[in-house]
């Protein structure tokens, strides 16, 4: 079945960064960075802005080179990005659609996209285009997008940023949702510290640039997980400490 | 999503006309001007319907027509692949650009000299000038619009694998369809501007031709009429290419 061969590839899938270091012309952003992604952990990786949260990601992705240490990354990699990365100029069906390019049997492929419009729940919406669409419904469809065929390692780049405080809530539960359906590997950067609290299997906290991982916090209660649960309210005390918030 | 259409939109363009014309009717009969300076809208009325019975007009709109058509579609189809080849290379735009801007600059009616001891008398010059007036515009406009894309567009097409003619076909040109369905209006423009002043010098008909004719038999009542005719002719075909703007995949373009 095919839940069952994407889970197989899922166990397949790594990233491992190697005494990583990395700067743009003389300014250090990050320093000898260590961090291995296990198959189908979600790790979150929170810290000030600039310090090179994106750096890292890009790094993960392939799309720059470090300066020195290597890079491995096995299995099919998806981000979305900090900005809105839809294209406008296609309808939700479509920009799902690109996530299903690699998928050859066309009869798969539109089963797929009924499944994964079904999944974000914009049935009803298929043939709408981005501009006609909420920022919480844009930021479904990227995620379906990214989910869609035989993916296994979603990079996040604060995808939830743009929307309200309570269409964030809602993104995670759905971000949740979706991935207890589709299991996949997910590094995932936030501002948001009650997010890392309430997604993470491990917070990785970065220091200012050059950014080094100055704590690593695993939680391993249950998702999804309630904001008043006990382990995410201690989560984010511990990483309010180390961000030097809290006393 | 069709909004109530508001009566002042069509209501008050007709009493802004009507009272232009009434104006006109009260100069002309109050006799401030002879009728061969400035014609009636009688006169003008009446030598509309002759030149319509004659079939003159009809074949001088057809003449016209297909030369903006040849010289402006001659110029789409080189200049926006050039426009999207410049948009892509760097280097290419450095070396191009002010050569392009110049060619822009300089207005196409001084390449009529040219157009007339190249191509004679006939379609071609008027062909010939069309395509000098709308090619550099459209060529600019096209890569400026590329160069503009968001990066973001190009990052998303790699994680997907689009390549080769199908990131340009895919991604590219559908990036900058809007602008360039802008850019084509504006280009149209020019070369309704420029088709009466070509047909005055190099044609033995079409509606700048007419215009001309009737000047030299100072039968400014017949070049009144072309001249409404030109002007009805050039707004109905911008509007045909406003149609362009209502397609689903470009709207984007137009409602940030
Ligand atoms: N292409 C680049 N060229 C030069 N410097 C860059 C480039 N990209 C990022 N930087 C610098 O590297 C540092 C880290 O950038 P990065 O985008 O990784 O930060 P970030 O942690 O994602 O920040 P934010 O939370 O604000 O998104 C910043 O100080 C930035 O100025
Ligand atoms: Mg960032």
């Amino acid at each position: 079945m095919y839940a069952g061969a994407m889970k197989d590839k899922r166990s397949d899938s790594r990233l491992v960064l190697e005494k990583v270091s990395h700067s743009y012309g003389a300014v250090p952003v990050l320093n000898d960075l260590n961090l291995v992604v296990d198959p189908g952990e979600v790790v979150v990786l929170v810290g000030p802005s600039g310090c090179g949260k994106t750096t890292i990601l890009n790094l993960l992705s392939g799309y720059i080179e470090p300066v020195s240490g290597t890079v491995r990354r096995e299995g099919i990699i998806r981000t979305v990005y900090q900005q809105d990365g839809l294209f406008p100029w296609l309808t939700v069906s479509e920009n799902i659609a690109i996530g299903l390019r690699s998928v050859e049997d066309p009869a798969r492929r539109e089963k797929e996209l009924l499944d994964l419009i079904a999944l974000i729940r914009l049935e009803g919406f298929e043939h709408h285009y981005p501009h006609q669409l909420s920022g919480g419904m844009r930021q479904r469809v990227e995620l379906a997008r990214v989910l869609a065929g035989d993916s296994d390692i979603l990079l996040m780049d604060e995808p939830f940023s743009a929307l309200d405080y309570q269409g964030r809530l809602r993104m995670r539960w759905e971000l949740v949702r979706l991935l207890e359906k589709r299991p996949h590997t997910v590094v995932f950067v936030t501002h948001d510290i009650e997010e890392a609290a309430q997604l993470a299997d491990r917070v990785l906290v970065l220091s200012n640039r050059p950014a080094t991982i100055s704590r690593e916090l695993h939680i391993e209660a249950l998702r999804p997980r309630d904001l008043t649960d006990p382990a995410v309210i201690g989560a984010m005390k511990e990483i309010l400490k180390e961000l030097g918030l809290q006393v | 999503m069709r909004k109530p259409r508001d009566p002042g939109s069509y209501l008050l363009p007709v009493v802004v006309l009507l009272g232009f014309l009434a104006i006109w009717f009260f100069i002309c009969y109050s006799n401030l001007f002879p009728a061969y300076v400035l014609p009636s809208p009688g006169a003008v009325w009446k030598s509309f319907r002759e030149e319509v019975v004659s079939g003159r007009l009809a074949d001088d709109i057809v003449a016209s027509l297909w030369r903006v058509a040849v010289g402006f579609v001659a110029a789409a189809v080189l200049g926006i692949p050039a426009g999207l080849w410049l948009g892509q290379h760097m280097h290419a735009r450095q070396a191009f650009v002010p050569m392009l801007n110049f060619f822009r600059f300089l207005s196409p009616l001084a390449w009529i000299p040219f157009a007339i001891l190249w191509f004679h008398i006939g379609d071609k010059p008027a062909f010939f000038l069309i395509f000098m007036a709308t090619f550099f515009p459209l060529v600019l406009a096209t890569m400026a619009a590329v160069a503009t894309i968001p990066s973001i567009y190009f990052r998303v097409a790699r994680d997907y694998h689009y390549k080769g003619i199908e990131l340009l076909t895919k991604v590219t040109f559908p990036a900058i369809l809007p602008q360039v369905i802008t850019a084509l209006r504006v280009s149209y423009g020019i070369s309704w501007v420029v088709i009466v002043a070509a047909e005055m010098v190099g044609c033995q008909d079409g509606l700048g031709y007419g215009i001309w004719e009737a000047r030299n038999g100072l039968r400014l009542d017949s070049a009144v009429c072309y001249m409404i005719v030109i002007g009805l002719l050039g707004m109905g075909i911008d509007r045909l290419l406003a149609q362009l703007t209502k397609l689903p995949n470009v709207r984007w373009g137009y409602e940030r």
